[in-house]
């Protein structure tokens, strides 16, 4: 199979876009799957409702609102020129934002499941041993919640390089910024170049394909209980 | 009533409903985006004319050539190219004989800001403007001319860091609207109602500096004996088509 120079590039940018979402959405989703899993509070039905809308809207129209709020009008706009970051859409940094709005629930629901089976007692069992709140969160509940917090990698890496609507709406298709795999298939498509899109596809199918079942694989190695081990 | 008697009404009654089905025809129409406002007034009045009723599918003309290319079930295309109908036809999907061009698009370097664009386009070889959109050359009609048009003016290199691609000039459109990008080239089609330009700032590129935008319409395979099909194709020619069809910034033929 033949792939261009631009196919390259778009294979490159869309594995640094997923790679650097799911990392920072690791980080923002496990304190709030945290909350969310262990709160009474009454916020915690509005929020969650909240943080689910994303996947009403069609991604594209999401896009253009995110492309709304982003410009030189929007409070995001506003905000980020007022930091001196200057405006977003058209830059892979607007595309990384918008990713995380848009895979938000993907990363949040899998580690709220795990942090709400957990449930109260390994916590507590560690206080009543002394261990201090941060030694309980990264020493108890942290290896505890491994198999959610792999879901929710898997989920949003998956999410996040088959995205499209969005990218389209706010990425401008500028190469090596914004121009994705997703983006560069459809160009195909729309220019009646099946052949080449099948390509694409066909290997994007493939490598996710692979990079899926070797996590899978992963995962289920570390599953197996202790004494099975010995 | 006799039983004889009950079967005639029956049956008058049977031919009474086929007759007013033929002269209530439903056609699936595929239209290119650009071209919404003008088919749906042009659609109004052929469906108050003839009684007939259009049902309008709105999409790029990429995704259409693909459905129709996979047996969709329209009846009529209009595209925003001559390709794509070409295309259709050379595959059998389309009957190569009613292909005919309704409209000719025209480019415009447009802005939201009254002050931004001067009526000779000089702004494009200043470095008063972020981000220029432009449809993707590759894939629409518009984006082509946008290129063409840089290519004639030697500013091809100059502006090239400043692009911004839409997938359509519809989206591009979009770009220069939320002001995400000071200018753009979109089509003055979008940008017109009455023969007349409705906000900011606009140069119309002559037309010598890029090749025409014709955009065709033909019949769709399967379709080729449908009278509804055929009188509208004929309705978007007659002069009262025509005329709505040049007041949103189409030029005709």
């Amino acid at each position: 199979m033949h792939l261009t120079e631009e196919d390259l590039q778009a294979i490159w940018l869309t594995l640094k876009l997923a790679s650097t979402v799911t990392l920072l959405l690791l980080v923002i989703a496990t304190p709030l799957a945290w909350w969310l899993g262990r709160t009474s509070s009454k916020f915690k039905a509005p929020i969650a409702a909240l943080f689910s809308l994303p996947l009403i809207l069609p991604p594209t129209v999401l896009g253009f609102y995110l492309l709304l709020a982003m410009g030189p009008n929007g409070w995001v706009g506003q905000l980020t020129q007022s930091l001196g970051i200057g405006l977003l859409p058209f830059t892979f940094w607007g595309l990384v934002v918008a990713s995380i709005v848009y895979s938000l629930p993907f990363a949040v629901y899998p580690i709220q499941n795990a942090v709400e089976q957990l449930g109260d007692r390994p916590m507590e069992v560690a206080a009543t041993l002394g261990a201090g709140p941060l030694d309980r969160f990264f020493n108890v509940a942290l290896p505890l919640l491994k198999p959610g917090i792999f879901s929710a990698a898997v989920l949003t890496f998956a999410h996040t390089v088959g995205e499209f609507g969005i990218v389209l709406m706010i990425g401008g298709n500028i190469p090596n910024e914004t121009r994705v795999i997703a983006v560069q298939m459809y160009d195909h498509v729309e220019a009646l170049e099946y052949v080449e899109a099948h390509g694409l596809a066909a290997l994007m199918l493939a490598f996710s394909f692979i990079v899926l079942l070797l996590l899978y694989g992963l995962r289920h190695k570390r599953n197996v209980p202790h004494g099975a081990m010995q | 009533m006799s039983i004889a008697n009950a079967l005639k009404i029956g049956f008058a009654s049977v031919v009474l409903m086929s007759s007013s089905m033929v002269s209530a025809e439903v056609i699936k129409v595929a239209v290119a985006s650009n071209f919404t406002h003008p088919i749906k007034e042009i659609a109004k009045n052929f469906e108050q004319d003839t009684q007939n009723k259009v049902e309008l599918s709105f999409g790029s003309s990429g995704k259409f050539y693909a459905q129709i290319a996979n047996g969709a079930p329209y009846e009529v295309f209009l595209s925003a190219d001559q390709a794509k109908p070409k295309r259709l036809a050379d595959e059998g999907m389309a009957i190569a004989d009613t292909q005919f061009t309704y409209a000719e698009g025209q480019l415009v370097l447009w802005s939201k800001d009254p002050q931004k664009v001067d009526p000779l386009g000089k702004v494009l070889d200043e470095d008063s403007f972020n981000r220029l959109a432009l449809a993707n050359p590759k894939l629409a009609p518009y984006g082509l001319a946008a290129l063409q048009t840089l290519e004639t003016l030697e500013l091809v290199d100059k502006t090239r860091t400043k692009w911004v691609k839409g997938v359509n000039i519809a989206q591009t459109y979009q770009y220069v609207d939320t002001l995400n990008a000071d200018i753009g080239f979109v089509a003055l089609s979008q940008i017109t109602e009455n023969h007349k330009i409705t906000q900011g700032s606009a140069w119309i590129v002559p037309d010598e500096f890029y090749l025409p935008i014709k955009q065709d319409a033909i019949i769709v395979k399967g379709a080729e004996r449908n009278a509804t099909a055929q009188a509208f194709l004929d309705y978007l020619r007659s002069n009262s088509a025509q005329k709505i069809i040049q007041s949103y910034g189409y030029k005709i033929e």
